[in-house]
């Protein structure tokens, strides 16, 4: 191969541009996300699973004569098998893409992130695929909701609120 | 083969893709260029359990169907250089046990179909070997499932994000016999490693962007060719954030690209408005790759295009690296291709 030949030593303005520089450059062809629009979406939609969990917990209340604590468990798991079925036909995730928070919030989303990850992981086996795989995404959603639940727990037991159940 | 500059090689012998194949998934298979795709698969699956072997059968279907076209026994290919996005580059080292040929296994992240042209085309050139295959896969599902979420996970993109292209393309590289048949691969720019600070991995165009100014700028500063020359310009994946922004970077550098067509390979292979799910448009390995192979070089053998200069543009980051903050470095590899015929 023949011998180097000298590097032609124009510098480029590419080179002297900075982060800043290029940050402002790019600034205006980059679409920012639709916030306003997202959040009418995700009310409309997240409302719209709270509606269809409230319709699902009254004919619990009507049909099985429960209380509307006894309803709210089965309830619960009956959302979480349509999630789980809408997950499965893969119909979840372009639901989600349309109603972003309003779908990812409920309980619906929860099952969701499971299942997802249980599909997706099934290739890698059961132990080490779905097993330890499955609370990929939900597992944060326990931790800080434990960790939550015990800082709450110690304001209110500093504050002397007590810790009964309003029930 | 000659340096030219600090960054180009020109070749030489100017060797010639003497085949080669576009293998894509089903939404490919909808877009504008299902016609110049030389299978489309109809799932996504591709009657595989997993989706890493899935990509696999798309990179072995390509190769085979590159050989045919070029007309080649399989025993006669020398080399094969592939690369793919997959943790250890398995879809192409897989792919690579059905050749039997040495392999040189090469990341580029979305930039493997340029790099590995550049180089079967270098070895071809070199004298190193007759025939040599280059190659590069994608897979929408296993990009999803390495870098971003679980398929089936219901989260909501952003209006910058794109969408890995299933597919994958293959080349089959041979010394030039002097026949005047091409297309020829011409020269070969390769990039530097370009990071403007950018972070999120749902705004790869806008990061590529600065990479790709800089190898088309490199480009003609090394060849002292002006835009004009060629009758389009192409680059791999920028799609609809990044491509404004490398026209805006090249204009600052007083590039004049209004001299010829310039547009991303991410915006040719889907229809944005009737395929709203790719968003900004496509990206991944298999975006330039079956663009080139598939598309690009039927308008060349049809007398349509007869310099072309393709820009593939690679992120390359990693889902751990992006997770600790670290920004996205970037790279873009150019190679000028010419079709044959009088004049040359």
């Amino acid at each position: 191969m023949p011998a180097k030949t000298k590097r032609s030593g124009v510098k480029l303005r590419l080179d002297s541009l900075t982060p800043q520089d290029y940050e402002e450059l790019s600034k205006p062809f980059v679409p920012s996300r639709p916030v306003l629009k997202n959040c009418l979406r995700a009310f409309l939609s997240g409302g719209l699973i709270c509606v269809l969990g409230q319709g699902i917990q009254e004919a619990f209340m009507a049909i099985f004569d429960m209380t509307s604590k006894e309803a709210a468990s089965p309830t619960v798991a009956v959302l979480i098998l349509i999630s789980v079925i809408l997950t499965s036909f893969g119909v979840y995730d372009k639901m989600a893409q349309w109603a972003g928070a309003g779908t990812a919030v409920p309980v619906t989303g929860f099952a969701n992130s499971m299942c997802s990850a249980a599909l997706e992981h099934r290739a890698e086996g059961l132990v080490l695929g779905v097993g330890g795989n499955m609370f990929k995404l939900a597992g944060s959603v326990l931790v800080f909701g434990a960790v939550a639940a015990f800082v709450i727990g110690v304001i209110y037991a500093v504050m002397g609120w007590g810790g009964s159940h309003p029930l | 083969m000659k340096q030219l500059g600090s960054q180009t090689w020109e070749y030489t012998t100017r060797p010639v893709i003497l085949g080669a194949s576009a293998v894509v998934g089903p939404e490919e298979g909808e877009g504008p260029l299902a016609a110049d795709f030389d299978f489309i698969f109809d799932s996504l699956e591709m009657g595989e359990k997993t989706w890493e072997k899935a990509e696999r059968i798309l990179f072995e279907k390509a190769a085979q169907l590159a050989l045919i076209d070029a007309g080649l026994d399989q025993e006669k290919l020398e080399f094969f250089v592939g690369g793919d996005l997959m943790n250890q580059i398995i879809s192409s080292s897989f792919a690579a046990r059905k050749l039997g040929v040495p392999y040189l296994g090469v990341f580029g992240a979305c930039s493997t179909s340029m790099e590995s042209l550049a180089i079967a085309s270098m070895i071809v050139d070199s004298g190193g070997g007759s025939y040599a295959l280059a190659g590069t896969s994608s897979h929408n599902c296993t990009v999803e499932k390495q870098f971003r979420y679980p398929t089936e996970y219901g989260s909501q993109k952003p209006p910058t994000a794109q969408y890995t292209v299933t597919g994958s393309g293959c080349a089959v590289i041979a010394r030039n016999d002097g026949t005047g048949k091409g297309p020829f691969v011409v020269s070969a720019t390769l990039g530097r490693i370009m990071d403007l600070g950018l972070t999120d991995p749902f705004n790869m165009g806008a990061a590529m962007a600065p990479a790709a100014a800089d190898t088309i700028t490199a480009h003609f500063r090394d060849t002292g060719l002006s835009p004009g020359h060629y009758d389009l310009i192409v680059t791999g994946d920028l799609a609809s954030v990044g491509l404004p922004i490398a026209q805006a970077l090249l204009a600052k550098e007083g590039i004049p690209m209004e001299q010829t067509t310039f547009y991303d390979c991410g915006l040719l292979v889907y229809d944005r408005d009737t395929q709203k799910y790719v968003i900004a448009g496509g990206s991944g390995c298999g975006c330039s790759a079956v663009v080139t192979y598939g598309h690009i070089l039927r308008r060349m053998k049809r007398g349509e295009l007869k310099r072309v200069l393709i820009v593939a543009t690679g992120a390359l980051m990693s889902p751990l690296s992006y997770q600790q903050g670290e920004s996205i470095p970037c790279v873009a590899h150019a190679v000028a291709l010419e079709s044959g015929g009088e004049g040359l």
